[in-house]
């Protein structure tokens, strides 16, 4: 992964000593509330409900080892000894003082972490897939491309002030795992007719309050040209995306006033004067950056390992776990591992700092020190050796993070809602506790099959609830918490927006209305058909049918 | 002293301010969201600036005079000699338009100072306006920047073109100079520095 030379750590050491002043001043008064708040925000650090919320920057989802263990060591210290992981692939903290966080931040400075631009309205953390450099189906491996993405939008003087929050996902896959299409801008990149490396730009997706896939702006663009062609459409959405409304400022907007044509031309006419200019990407920087993310030094192994066939054949539940959460590698005889953060009756994508230590010994143990996150809120070691799975599987096991449940109905994606987050129009944890708890049987979680099951507490989407197969959105009907379901949503290249199934239901109805949806699918699938096929196939009448049936009887 | 800090030849210092700075009147009529570029500013939702506001505008007789974008390109018959003899800067709101200006102006160099109010601390787009002035535009003179400016936003400013700060008067210039040098070697480049770190340094292979 990318490590930092003197200049990296420099930029950093001098934002945590730029923040402690900020802190300094906000403190002493000479900064007003309002004054400090886009200050911190910049800085990931949230007021919340019972306490600030910092947000540690995962870049890309890349960790270390000894990252992760600081990471563990800061919770301790600093916090009630846990974290949690976003869907963004960043590390919340949910308890620290706010006169604590120049301190965390200087800590974090020391293994090359901080927390800058994780909130506010400014470019954030690029996201791209978990199996980047990995996955058979990969294309181009695009992190030197997102770390160089992230060098250039860190502290960006023209968009340091954005009318709202910006996001960029990148990937090089041929299946979309970064959702590209449900971000500000999504970078595709791709190896075009005369095998250059090109870009497929996509533009104003995004999840929140309204919903909507993003459009492609350009189909083809030279890799050198990304920096320039983001800065051409981000100068654009900041000179005339809204300001005066809060819930209509974001780029998705602005393209759907002006119409994606309209948007195109201001957009390539202030890329003339762009293009080519000092920003342009050179091929030796690309190459500098690119090393940090050569191939690991993999053995030369077989496709086949007998001791692993054997543990299959003889442990069904080391068979299990490897069915979800084990994946296919590029590299023969290696697979990837998805430790799950999932395991039934806890918040999704929480992490106990002795877990984290944990797993930063499995990274250094197994996966040559190095691990990442995902935005299902998992975390995965991603070269694993076929022979070394059993050992893993029991020490990750003993650490309670080997339920297989990995991409089944209780991986669920969840935003830390009412319990923690100001904003939620209700909670979102304890919901996913009881569907976890309702289906606490994995055989009949393994018969389910694949789903996506995605919850947000309000409208501004943290959970991704409109690209869930079923989506949960908490709402709120007079001062009391609701849950309005939908379903049909799904992320990916063939990605759709779920359609709400009906009137919203009470938080001790939410189990029961899954249990529905599920019964529903169970009935009408076809052999090998995935939930969300067949909702496209027989559409959500059916499904409605059934759940709202029982009321009917009972009014 | 006044509240204002100015960089010449890279030495960023207080400053004594030597121009007055010409308001437009209160608006009279109510607000008008529709104006000739309808698509920006329906979607920016600023409010348009008046004719009457335009004509009662008073311009001191004497002394250089920075005066708002609509009374320059409106009144710029009466102002004639004035820019001719280098008494004339022109100032802006961060929701006008630059083509505004060009086109009454093709020239900006014939203006000492350029100044954009910026409403809002959160208000970014004065950092796209003076970047366009350097970049787009050719403006080399003062380019000053006032109105809810405060020392956090100092850096980028500097870094988008900007020369001289109207600091905002409950808070202190002197501290806010400091901040112009909160980082050493930014990342991308910008106006003050156009290229990128990777271009300035050899960071290896
Ligand atoms: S979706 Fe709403 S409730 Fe959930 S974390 Fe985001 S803002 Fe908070």
């Amino acid at each position: 992964m990318y490590k930092y030379d003197e200049i990296d750590q420099q930029i950093v050491d001098e934002r945590v000593a730029q923040y402690r002043d900020q802190v300094r001043r906000y403190l002493a008064g000479e900064l007003s509330e309002d004054e400090f708040r886009p200050l911190r925000l910049q800085n990931g650090l949230y007021i919340q409900r019972h306490a600030p919320m910092l947000r540690i920057a995962v870049p890309y989802g890349m960790l270390s080892s000894k990252q992760l263990r600081k990471l563990g060591d800061i919770a301790q210290k600093y916090d009630r000894s846990y974290g949690h992981f976003s869907t963004r692939q960043n590390l919340q903290l949910n308890w620290p003082k706010l006169e604590d966080t120049p301190d965390i931040l200087a800590e974090l400075a020391t293994v090359q972490m901080h927390a800058i631009q994780t909130s506010g309205n400014c470019i954030r953390n690029i996201t791209t897939d978990q199996f980047v450099g990995i996955a058979p189906d990969e294309v181009i491996d695009p992190r030197a491309m997102a770390e160089i993405i992230r060098q250039w939008s860190t502290f960006h003087p023209e968009f340091a002030l954005l009318p709202r929050k910006f996001k960029i996902a990148v990937s090089g896959t041929k299946q979309d795992r970064a959702i590209v299409q449900a971000h500000d801008i999504g970078l595709e990149f791709y190896t075009d007719n005369n095998n250059n490396v090109a870009v497929k730009v996509w533009v104003g997706g995004g999840l929140g309050r309204t919903p909507i896939l993003g459009s492609v702006i350009r189909e083809h663009l030279d890799w050198q040209h990304a920096l320039t062609y983001c800065e051409a459409i981000i100068r654009v959405y900041n000179l005339h995306g809204r300001r005066d409304n809060m819930y209509k400022a974001r780029i998705k907007i602005l393209t759907k006033a002006l119409g994606i044509n309209e948007f195109r031309n201001q957009v390539e006419a202030e890329w003339t004067h762009l293009k080519d200019g000092p920003n342009t990407i050179t091929e030796a920087e690309l190459a500098r950056v690119a090393k940090h993310f050569d191939p690991m030094p993999y053995e030369n192994l077989s496709a086949h390992d007998a001791s692993f066939d054997a543990a299959i054949a003889s442990n069904p539940a080391f068979a299990a776990w490897v069915k979800r959460c084990v994946h296919v590698h590029k590299q023969p005889g290696y697979r990837a591992v998805t430790l799950s953060l999932k395991p039934h009756g806890q918040a999704p994508g929480d992490i106990t700092s002795e877990q984290m230590w944990a797993v930063a010994d499995l990274a250094d143990e197994f996966s040559f020190g190095e691990l990442r996150s995902s935005h299902e809120q998992n975390l995965i070691l991603a070269d694993v050796k076929l022979a070394d799975l059993y050992k893993l599987w029991e020490k990750a096991r003993a650490q309670g993070l080997a339920t297989p449940n990995i991409g089944l109905l209780t991986d669920i994606i969840c935003c830390p809602g009412g319990d923690f987050c100001s904003l939620a129009n209700a909670k979102s944890i304890p919901i996913a506790q009881a569907i976890q708890m309702q289906f606490d049987d994995l055989d009949y979680l393994h018969d389910i099959g694949d789903i996506e099951l995605n919850i947000s507490g309000c409208m501004n989407a943290c959970g991704h609830h409109h690209v869930g197969h079923i989506g949960i959105l908490g709402v709120d009907k007079d001062g009391s918490e609701w849950y309005q379901v939908s379903i049909g949503g799904k992320q990916g290249n063939d990605a759709s927006l779920g359609s709400v199934i009906g009137r919203a239901f009470s938080a001790e109805e939410m189990p029961g209305v899954i249990q529905k949806l599920i019964e529903v699918y169970i009935q009408q699938r076809t052999p090998e058909e995935r939930f969300i096929d067949t909702v496209r196939r027989i559409g959500a009448p059916p499904f409605k049918a059934h759940v709202y049936a029982k009321n009917e009887v009972a009014a | 002293m006044s509240n204002l800090v100015k960089i010449e030849n890279g030495v960023a210092a207080l400053a004594n301010d030597d121009w007055t700075l010409v308001k437009l009147p209160e608006a009279q009529t109510e607000e008008r969201i529709q104006a000739g570029k309808v698509v920006l500013f329906k979607l920016t939702g600023e409010s348009t600036i008046t004719e009457e506001q335009i004509a009662n505008t008073v311009i001191p007789a004497t002394g250089k005079i920075i005066v708002p974008l609509s009374v320059f390109v409106e009144r710029n018959a009466e102002l004639e000699s004035r820019i001719a003899n280098g008494e004339v800067g022109v100032w802006l709101a961060t929701h006008e338009l630059l083509e505004y200006l060009i086109q009454q102006q093709a020239d900006l160099n014939v203006l000492p100072i350029i100044a954009v109010f910026v409403e809002r601390f959160a208000d970014g787009r004065i950092f796209s306006i003076g970047t366009l002035l350097r970049t787009r535009y050719g403006f080399k003179n003062e380019l000053r920047a006032f109105g809810d400016v405060l020392r956090d936003q100092l850096f980028f400013l500097k870094r988008s073109g900007f020369t001289s700060f109207m600091v905002r008067q409950d808070r202190s210039a002197q501290e806010a100079i400091a901040s112009l040098n909160d980082f050493s070697k930014p990342y991308q480049g910008a106006v003050d520095e156009p290229q990128p770190v990777f271009k300035r340094y050899n960071r290896g292979v």
